[in-house]
């Protein structure tokens, strides 16, 4: 009996957190449909326009979610993208390279970036903050190293990455609601599916292979991990590794949606991406998550964005003030789950 | 049944050493296959590091491990080393992921796969309800592990290491939180192990598991081996007298034959408890009076005293002290009450090891003091050289860190610290554990000659003759209650009467 | 021999690097050498137009918001073992907020100030308090990660301040205004020098003539003893976010009044970087216990000194926090005790190699 009681309580905490989050999701949509529907809120695209915009932070926010279930945290993503993103400007607009090229050369950065940052948090085990930290002044700086000013990708630059950006998929016209004062057919851009598929790669990551499972164990209990001789080290590496691999890809994904480069860009960008973990029902204190909420979590900060560009009156800043609100009450909401549980246990 | 074929598992000569302590000293271990083999000895008497250095947690200094099936001195540099050669184990607090399911946490790290390398979830959750039929354990695999009890994660842990074809089984108290239904089925499972071959050490403090339980018995004294016995020649008096000790080491008696004359009740309590570990207790202090709460680890003494002192909450119950009701909230309070607490883990609730011992001396002083009137340096001086001297503390200078001096010394500088707020009733818990035998009879003197300036004591120790020659009376406990009370006027405070109470039950 | 030899030069750089100072002002001078080989005219000292001029001055007077930072991160980091990465974010928060006081609500651009300048710079530095003391109560009583904790106002002051300057750079054309950043009436030093000293006596008052700088450390180094003794851990945990959040105020506001106006962009941008690497240039742990306020300050204007070295080597703002990157993981690997015990081991090993030969 007893044990029945307290399963229902545990329980209730963790699916408690995901029920709040798809509620609120929800709520914010149609709330968006009925006070904007007149600014075309309700249009499809309108919530293409959410995936396409997010096509790079979905990305990136998955990997955070493989970093955030080890225990950790990785702050260097916006910066990573920064610098990403003036690679592959700077190289094509002003060093000539070919877009594939570049393409490779950012992703093979992603790789070494996280080696570094990896090894750094699970070998020489120092605090993933300011491992991470330090890599977000790194990368911010070396964007300027590379460029200081803003370049653009243009269609002389580079007709392969311009047609990239622009490729449309159109979906069929009666799809879209609304569809007569919009006569444009609803449409998303390859990123989209670029991004999905990365999120369903990593959904069967962590649930199908060893490294995935491996992930949870070291962010529930990291000794009993070591003692039933997983390794720890290896897996922590290897999950900074994949983050700052799939933040690359996002990277990749938020130059084809900006088509720049300059040292500002992204800025925040990691907050967006631990949002949208946090509030996806990633616990900040490792073993819990997955990518869907994440996935969720990101539309959640796309409609905040959305939301405040259609009302066009508010000021932007308001989209961050409103996400690290929601950071903020999750991150609250966690630590009071927490503070309860350590109260029914002891 | 421990005839020498079976020896499955011999340590010799066992050493080991930390800094400034010798943890292990010629100790040794031999286990039978097929038998459940219980360790046993008090705090500090290295059960715990001799299965540190079989597992491959700690490595020996020197000594030989032996184990059939394994050629030459066994080495083992992690624990994974341990593991595979057979040798598991399962401590307290379960070394599981409790955000796991069932399933996963037996078979993580060695998991079942289909043909694209990918988790074979079905195959596992099979295997896993297969294995918990077998060994009669009632649960949804697919489940979370945070969903069960710990005596049920306890039993998973288990069930892990035996499927992992251990031969040796090592459980690390695994009972200290079970209820007896709990403890049972426990039981009841490693009976069934034992009958198929697999040898077991169990660590308890719990004697009535021992008995209920276990094949032989090593006890273990400060690091050194005591005997090995078998359970039905060693009836529990004289176990508690193995672990306990009862060569009286040549120490001068020290208690003054004087007044034992009692003062004013100082502190009272009444239906004292808390959750889990000390049930409602209720107990009074003389001015004066050295009360010395006796009994096994785990049986509350510790517990009590954390109550007492307002570090733990006590659930029910209310105290008070010179006739006032004293609600303590935190230790604070308790200081302004006029207590002060030596907690009996000298490390992680006593040093502030990179303070000074000034500092670490004045500190709950200037506590009580208050934050914004600090001591004045010259003040802070004189009250640390005159307890340096009073206790003589062997140090370079008082601004040395506390962390360089030795365990007794240090000791001596937290002594100080309480000294220094002057308190009227002051709780030593362990205070001479880990301490070379001089400092210790010191501390003993000490202790008596404040309780002859009207200071009262509640004084905890694992060595029943160190309390006999320091305490005015005894309070027993056992699994958290009061099971006794002993008087030195009326002649009863002797060894065989204070072990025949630990012990309890029948005299086997 | 060679053991001789070898526990003798343990013993000495041992002694020399338990000197708390030793690291921290070799690095200076390290800096400071550097320079003087580039540019003589470092160190020269002048007075034109009746005031301070030259390099020196300016190290001291740009590493002011600096050394202030430092002060609130190093109790933050010795009671907690973690380190308030809102300082930056709380700078910017602070000084819109006292910018907002005295331009009033919506006003972008003004000659003139509706409030007195000192409530405006009061209210500023309340603003960082403010955002200290829930930094402070999130870590203290929640008992949430410090740096998740802090990461909250990290990502959302920087917005807030936005908002309170309606979403625009507020400019303060006022010449009083300037006085906080640059130069009083008849004075020849910085204000910002000025006021990081005064702060630096203010901080030493607080840490020396109260016990406050015993609980700190207590706290820092086994927060479950200090309990026992009778300090509230928790509170005090919570006082050096508080104080720390007060020390982003003043430096956001010194920041506001040397450009006067409020650029939540850009005021305090990686400054708690430079505020948590000042911390460890200057011989404090990351993890938390004892620490050294004059080892944090000379970390700050090494720092500075650093950076006025980079600028005067044509790498801009923008880039220097590279090398700032690069330094704080080199300084963090070699406190890690990881890396600790591989040397060891590896010196262990030469030991026994030369032994053998």
């Amino acid at each position: 009996m007893m044990e029945k009681t307290k399963q229902s309580k545990k329980l209730s905490g963790h699916s408690l957190l995901l029920m709040i989050t798809v509620i609120l999701f929800i709520a914010m949509y149609v709330a968006g449909c009925i006070m904007y529907a007149n600014k075309g809120f309700t249009h499809l695209q309108n919530f293409l326009n959410i995936l396409i915009s997010n096509a790079g932070l979905i990305c990136v926010a998955s990997g955070m979610t493989c970093v955030m279930l080890t225990g950790g945290i990785d702050i260097s993503v916006g910066s990573l993208i920064a610098m990403d993103c003036m690679i592959l400007a700077d190289g094509m607009a002003n060093k000539g390279w070919n877009a594939v090229f570049a393409i490779v050369l950012v992703l093979i950065i992603g790789v070494v970036w996280g080696v570094v940052q990896g090894f750094l948090v699970g070998y020489v085990k120092i605090q993933p903050f300011i491992v991470t930290m330090a890599g977000m002044f790194f990368g911010r700086g070396m964007t300027a190293v590379i460029n200081t000013e803003q370049v653009s990708i243009t269609k002389d630059v580079s007709a392969t990455f311009y047609n990239m950006a622009n490729a449309k998929i159109n979906l069929p016209q009666s799809w879209g609601y609304m569809a007569k004062t919009h006569k444009i057919a609803p449409y998303i851009r390859p990123s989209v599916l670029i991004a999905l598929a990365v999120v369903v790669v990593i959904w069967f990551i962590l649930k199908y292979t060893k490294f995935g499972r491996v992930l949870y164990a070291v962010g529930g209990n990291e000794t009993s991990a070591s003692m039933m001789g997983l390794n720890v080290k290896k897996t922590k590496m290897k999950a900074y590794i994949l983050s700052s691999v799939l933040c690359s890809i996002g990277g990749i994904l938020y130059c084809l949606n900006t088509q720049k480069g300059y040292v500002q860009q992204a800025k925040g960008l990691e907050m967006d991406a631990i949002a949208a973990a946090v509030i996806g029902g990633t616990l900040l204190t490792g073993g819990v998550g997955n990518v869907w909420g994440t996935l969720i979590g990101v539309l959640i900060t796309g409609t905040i964005t959305s939301l405040v560009m259609t009302n066009g009156k508010l000021l932007s800043s308001w989209s961050n003030i409103l996400t690290a609100a929601l950071l903020c009450l999750f991150i609250l909401l966690q630590a009071v789950f927490a503070y309860i549980q350590r109260r029914s246990e002891s | 049944m421990a005839d020498n074929n079976n020896v499955l598992i011999t340590m010799k000569h066992i050493t080991k050493t930390f800094p400034g302590v010798v943890a292990l000293d010629d100790a040794e271990l031999t286990l039978h296959r097929g038998e459940i083999h219980a360790l046993m000895g008090e705090n500090g008497a290295g059960k715990s590091t001799i299965i540190k250095c079989l597992t491959g947690v700690y490595e020996r200094d020197s000594g030989e491990v032996h184990m059939d099936g394994v050629e030459g001195n066994i080495h083992c540099h992690s624990t994974m080393d341990a593991q595979n050669i057979g040798i598991a184990t399962v401590y307290q607090e379960v070394n599981l992921c409790p955000n796991l399911s069932v399933a996963e946490n037996l078979f993580i790290g060695r998991e079942p796969r289909t043909k694209l390398h990918t988790i074979d979830w079905r195959k596992m959750n099979r295997m896993a309800r297969e294995l918990m039929q077998k060994l009669q354990i009632e649960v949804d695999v697919t489940k979370t592990l945070e969903n069960y009890s710990i005596a049920i994660q306890q039993m998973i842990a288990i069930a892990r290491a035996v499927d992992m074809d251990a031969k040796v089984l090592i459980l690390d108290e695994p009972t200290s939180s079970l209820d007896d239904n709990e403890v049972e089925k426990l039981f009841g499972m490693m009976r069934n192990l034992r009958d198929k071959g697999v040898g077991i050490i169990f660590v308890t403090h719990f004697l009535e598991q021992v008995y209920a339980v276990c094949d032989r018995i090593t006890v273990m004294r400060n690091g050194k081996f005591v005997g090995d016995y078998s359970v039905t020649e060693l009836p529990r008096v004289k176990l508690v007298a193995a672990m306990l000790g009862k060569d009286f080491d040549d120490l001068a008696s020290i208690k003054s034959e004087g007044g034992t004359h009692l003062g004013d009740i100082l502190y009272e309590g009444k239906n004292l408890s808390h959750r889990g570990t000390i049930k409602p207790f209720s107990f009074k202090i003389h001015k004066g009076e050295v009360v010395g709460l006796a009994g096994l680890l785990g049986s509350g003494r510790s517990e009590l005293v954390r109550c007492i002192y307002g570090i733990d909450n006590s659930q029910t119950g209310e105290a008070a002290m010179e006739g006032k009701v004293l609600k303590t909230k935190s230790p604070l309070d308790s200081i302004k009450a006029g207590m002060g607490f030596l907690p009996d883990d000298r490390k992680a609730d006593g040093c502030i090891a990179n303070l000074s011992i000034r500092e670490n001396i004045i500190i709950a002083l200037q506590a009580r003091t208050g934050l914004f009137k600090k001591i004045p340096m010259a003040k802070q001086c004189e009250i640390a050289d005159k307890y340096i001297n009073l206790l003589q503390i062997k140090t370079a200078s008082r601004e040395t860190q506390l962390g360089q001096l030795s365990g007794g010394n240090q000791q001596k500088v937290i002594l100080a610290r309480w000294l220094a707020t002057n308190p009227k009733f002051l709780i030593l818990d362990e205070p001479t554990r880990g301490i070379d035998i001089g400092t210790k009879t010191e501390i003993q003197k000490l202790v008596l000659k404040l309780a002859d300036q009207g200071m009262s004591v509640i004084f905890i120790s694992s060595e029943i003759e160190e309390m006999i020659r320091t305490c005015s009376r005894m309070l027993i406990l056992r699994d958290g209650q009061k099971v006794g009370e002993l008087d030195s006027k009326e002649v009863e405070l002797t060894q065989e009467n204070i072990m025949a109470a630990i012990a309890g039950g029948e005299n086997k | 021999m060679s053991k001789e030899a070898n526990k003798k030069e343990g013993g000495f750089f041992g002694s020399l690097i338990h000197k708390p100072l030793f690291m921290p002002i070799l690095m200076l001078i390290l800096v400071l050498l550097i320079n003087l080989f580039k540019d003589p005219g470092f160190f020269k000292i002048a007075i034109k137009n009746g005031v301070l001029y030259g390099r020196l001055i300016d190290v001291l007077n740009r590493g002011s918001e600096i050394a202030i930072l430092a002060l609130g991160q190093t109790l933050v980091v010795a009671v907690s073992a973690g380190t308030d990465i809102s300082v930056g974010s709380v700078m910017a928060l602070a000084a819109s907020g006292g910018c907002m006081v005295l331009a009033g609500y919506g006003n972008t651009s003004v000659t003139g100030i509706v409030a007195p300048i000192g409530i405006g710079i009061l209210v500023g530095i309340l603003f960082g308090l403010a955002g200290g003391s829930i930094n402070g109560l999130l870590v203290a009583k929640l008992k949430i990660q410090p740096m998740v904790a802090t990461l909250i106002f990290f990502m959302a002051a920087r917005a807030i301040g936005l908002l309170l300057c309606y979403n625009q750079i507020i400019y303060i054309r006022y010449q009083p205004y300037q006085y906080l950043g640059n130069f009083l009436p008849g004075s020849i030093i910085p204000t910002p020098i000025l006021v990081t000293i005064l702060m630096i006596i203010l901080m030493e008052l607080l840490l020396k003539k109260t016990s406050l700088e015993m609980y700190i450390q207590s706290v820092g180094i086994n927060s479950r003893a200090s309990r026992i003794c009778g300090i509230n851990s928790d509170l005090i945990c919570f006082l050096c976010y508080a104080i720390c959040g007060m020390c982003a105020g003043v430096a956001g506001m010194i920041a506001s009044s040397r450009i006067y106006s409020a650029d939540s962009n850009n005021i305090g941008l990686n400054y708690e970087m430079y505020s948590i690497l000042a911390v460890a240039l200057g011989g404090n742990s990351l993890a938390g216990g004892k620490f050294n306020l004059a080892g944090s300050i000379v970390g700050a204007y090494t720092i500075q000194a650093i950076m006025t070295t980079l600028l005067a080597m044509g790498v801009s703002t923008d880039q220097s926090p590279v090398i700032m990157a690069i330094i704080i993981i080199l300084i963090v690997v070699f406190q890690s005790p990881v890396f600790k015990d591989w040397a060891a081991a590896k010196k262990k090993n030469k030991a026994a190699v030369k032994e053998a030969a």
